[in-house]
């Protein structure tokens, strides 16, 4: 087996912890993994992207070809339709439909979100209305993750195993929020909207 | 043997520690803030066992270390790829004085300035300092190179460059670990008087080192990271260097139809590209940078045959780093089906953060430029305050590299420019902003400096500034009339008090400082977080 995700955000939403958690479970199952990120500005509201690429043999490159990438998870829907070319042409979209607007001229999200539904299969989540209703707001990266998981090749416990390595460290209510919103998510993706 | 998901960065980190590394001093830039980070966190740091320090600048990293290596310990200094312009001049004179104990100089270049003002690239600095450089493929080999490079550093008594490009050093894989060398004992270098550069000594150590240059070659030719595979095709030969080799790899499967050179050390392995250049018909260079290996195999003239074929010929485009779809192209293959671009998304800047003091401070500057906007120029420098240049502030007018407000300040100033202000951070300032500030002084050049104070290293992370809570008395020292070191707090409250000493200042026909002085609300937030869970973070 073998995938090839895209995660795309805004930097500040938690984009590289799911990276890690992603890494983590990977690396918990034994797979090969290279998992690339951009960080430097990211902190700063800017664009933060991540290539993860597991499986059962060595990965070469870190980088995904474009064409090529079985999934674009993204945590906000511009960001999910700027690393569309990197989406295999039957590779599955999963984004967050709520936009992050630090920019001055941001465009139409009605088109956003049309042009998003254009790929098939496709997951749109309002993941932060769903985190909320949890009483977990800070969670909602991870809710995203959980409605991707039909395309991420891993299996919910080695997930939830990546989400505790990832946090190992942090407070014991935050890994449970964590997990809290990871399993929203799958439960949101489950059910047939 | 133990694994570990470490990045690029944290490779080569956790290669060093196990190899025996006693000190390491760095000054962060992106992307090698990790590769110090990394051994901060280590155990053996914590436990006291290894020194790590930031340093004031890279100059006085590479100097720390240098003294480390010359006590008999293993030491290493990281810095990015403009860090190493700043120390060039330990660099390049450490080559000759030499090491004792292992002495690496880990760089990360940014090809295609991911964070940076330029694509500079280290393997030419390596070349003119005359010493070994190693260009890991992948984080199991940065993870193997500092063993490697502390014995070749020993055994040849020379600094040894470590060159990493950003997508090997921000990438993370499974890596395995184990092993721990035992760290040298301190003691004296044979030869002390090598370490006098005094011209007689000096040049003596400087034949010594144009003299080791073929055992060099030979090191490269017989180094597990130099690789040559004469199976395949010979229509065409390959050479790919560092990360290069891993998009080759992807984009044929694992399996090249042609002979390839893999190279993850120089100087160039002579007798592996001789083979090559001998047995094959065209050659192709795949290396992140500059053609530095491209100019190499062309020579001047060019030769006739074999055809060389890189970023010279536009086989692979001049400026930027590789990817796997670019080495695909280079190799002829087929570009695979892809969506199009969508033009919808917009460019999504950096941007600063709400409730970041330096906005606060960006538009005091707007209020009191914006009668004097035909004459009045802002210099600035290299941190999260170049943002001042997009919209909506657009405030300042220049940033070129570390220190650089304050000399370009005093400059314009002199030439007639006015007013000129210079706008540079806390750690910039200690870097590289103090000489240039006593210059000023020296010349009492009219001349307003901000230095935008927020506690902390914010561009790279949040690390510990240098002179935290001592510039008033840095300033003092270097000479600034003490009328004319004004301390602000810049926060909307403040704005109209701010504007105020900063009109006064600009008047004020001499060197004047501001210090504009509130924590970076990213470091803020985390120390918050950090008081209210009792340190656990």
């Amino acid at each position: 087996m073998r995938r090839d995700i895209i995660l795309a955000g805004v930097g500040g939403q938690g984009l590289l912890a799911l990276a890690a958690v992603l890494g983590q479970a990977a690396r918990g199952l034994g797979l090969h993994l290279k998992q690339a990120e951009v960080h430097g500005m990211a902190q700063r509201g800017g664009v933060v992207q991540s290539h993860v690429r597991f499986g059962d043999r060595p990965v070469h490159s870190d980088l995904v070809r474009e064409g090529t990438a079985d999934l674009v998870l993204a945590l906000e829907p511009m960001e999910a339709l700027r690393y569309l070319p990197y989406l295999k042409l039957d590779g599955a979209l999963v984004s967050d439909t709520r936009p992050v607007r630090n920019i001055p001229e941001y465009p139409d999200v009605d088109r956003i979100l049309a042009e998003l539904r254009v790929i098939t299969p496709h997951r749109l989540v309002d993941a932060a209305a769903l985190a909320e209703q949890a009483g977990s707001p800070q969670a909602s990266n991870l809710v995203v993750l959980g409605a991707g998981l039909p395309f991420l090749g891993l299996p919910v416990e080695a997930l939830e195993d990546g989400i505790r390595a990832a946090f190992a460290g942090k407070a014991e209510a935050v890994v449970a929020a964590n997990l809290r919103g990871f399993k929203l998510g799958v439960e949101w993706t489950q059910v047939p909207s | 043997m133990a694994t570990q998901l470490l990045l690029g960065d944290e490779a080569l980190a956790q290669g060093a520690i196990d190899a025996g590394l006693s000190a390491a001093y760095a000054y962060p830039g992106t992307p090698s803030t990790e590769i110090t980070e990394h051994i901060l966190r280590s155990p053996e740091a914590r436990a006291g066992e290894i020194v790590c320090r930031w340093a004031a600048n890279e100059k006085t990293a590479l100097e720390a270390a240098l003294g480390a290596s010359y006590a008999g310990k293993r030491a290493m200094a990281s810095m990015k790829h403009v860090g190493l312009n700043v120390a060039a001049d330990p660099f390049v004179n450490a080559a000759i004085s030499g090491a004792h104990g292992g002495l690496l100089v880990n760089v990360a270049d940014d090809p295609s300035m991911h964070s940076s003002q330029n694509e500079q690239d280290s393997r030419l600095y390596a070349e003119l300092a005359l010493v070994p450089c190693f260009e890991p493929s992948d984080q199991q080999e940065a993870y193997a190179v500092p063993a490697r490079a502390f014995e070749l550093s020993e055994t040849y008594r020379v600094p040894v460059l470590v060159r990493l490009t950003t997508r090997l050093a921000h990438s993370r894989a499974t890596v395995e670990v184990g092993g721990q060398r035992p760290q040298n004992p301190l003691s004296r270098p044979e030869q002390p008087e090598r370490f006098i550069l005094l011209p007689a000594i000096a040049k003596r150590s400087y034949e010594r080192l144009v003299g080791h240059q073929p055992d060099f070659v030979r090191e490269s030719e017989a180094s597990p990271f130099n690789r040559l595979s004469q199976d395949g095709d010979r229509a065409l030969g390959i050479v790919a260097c560092g990360i290069a080799y891993n998009y080759l790899l992807e984009v044929t499967d694992g399996a090249p139809r042609h002979p390839v050179l893999k190279v993850g050390q120089y100087p160039l392995p002579a007798r592996d590209v001789e083979w090559l250049v001998e047995h094959c018909g065209r050659i192709l260079i795949l290396e992140e940078g500059y053609p530095y290996v491209e100019g190499k195999l062309r020579g001047l003239p060019p030769r006739s045959a074999p055809a060389i074929h890189g970023r010279l010929t536009g086989d692979v485009p001049r400026t930027g780093e590789l990817s796997p779809d670019i080495v695909a192209a280079a190799l002829g293959l087929s570009a695979l089906a892809r969506r199009a671009a969508s033009s919808v998304p917009a460019p999504r800047p950096p941007a600063f953060c709400p409730g970041c003091p330096h906005a606060d401070t960006c538009k005091v500057l707007a209020e009191v430029l914006v009668s004097r906007r035909d004459s009045a120029r802002v210099f600035s420098d290299i941190g999260c305050y170049t943002l001042g240049a997009l919209p909506p502030h657009g405030v300042i007018d220049t940033c070129v590299e570390m220190g650089a407000s304050i000399t370009m300040a005093h400059g314009a100033s002199e030439a007639g420019l006015r007013p000129a202000v210079a706008l540079i951070g806390d750690s910039t300032f200690t870097h590289s902003g103090m000489t240039g500030l006593l210059d000023c002084v020296n010349a009492n050049a009219d001349v307003t400096v901000i230095i935008v104070d927020n506690l902390t290293v914010a561009m790279t992370g949040g690390q510990r500034s240098a002179a935290e809570n001592r510039l008033v008395s840095i300033c003092r020292g270097l000479g600034v009339d003490e009328a004319h070191i004004r301390v602000i707090e810049p926060h909307p409250r403040n704005h109209k008090q701010n504007v105020a000493v900063l009109d006064q200042e600009i008047q004020y026909p001499g060197t004047s400082v501001i210090i504009a002085q509130r924590e970076c609300i990213q470091t803020a937030k985390r120390s918050a977080r950090r008081g209210a869970r009792g340190g656990q973070e």
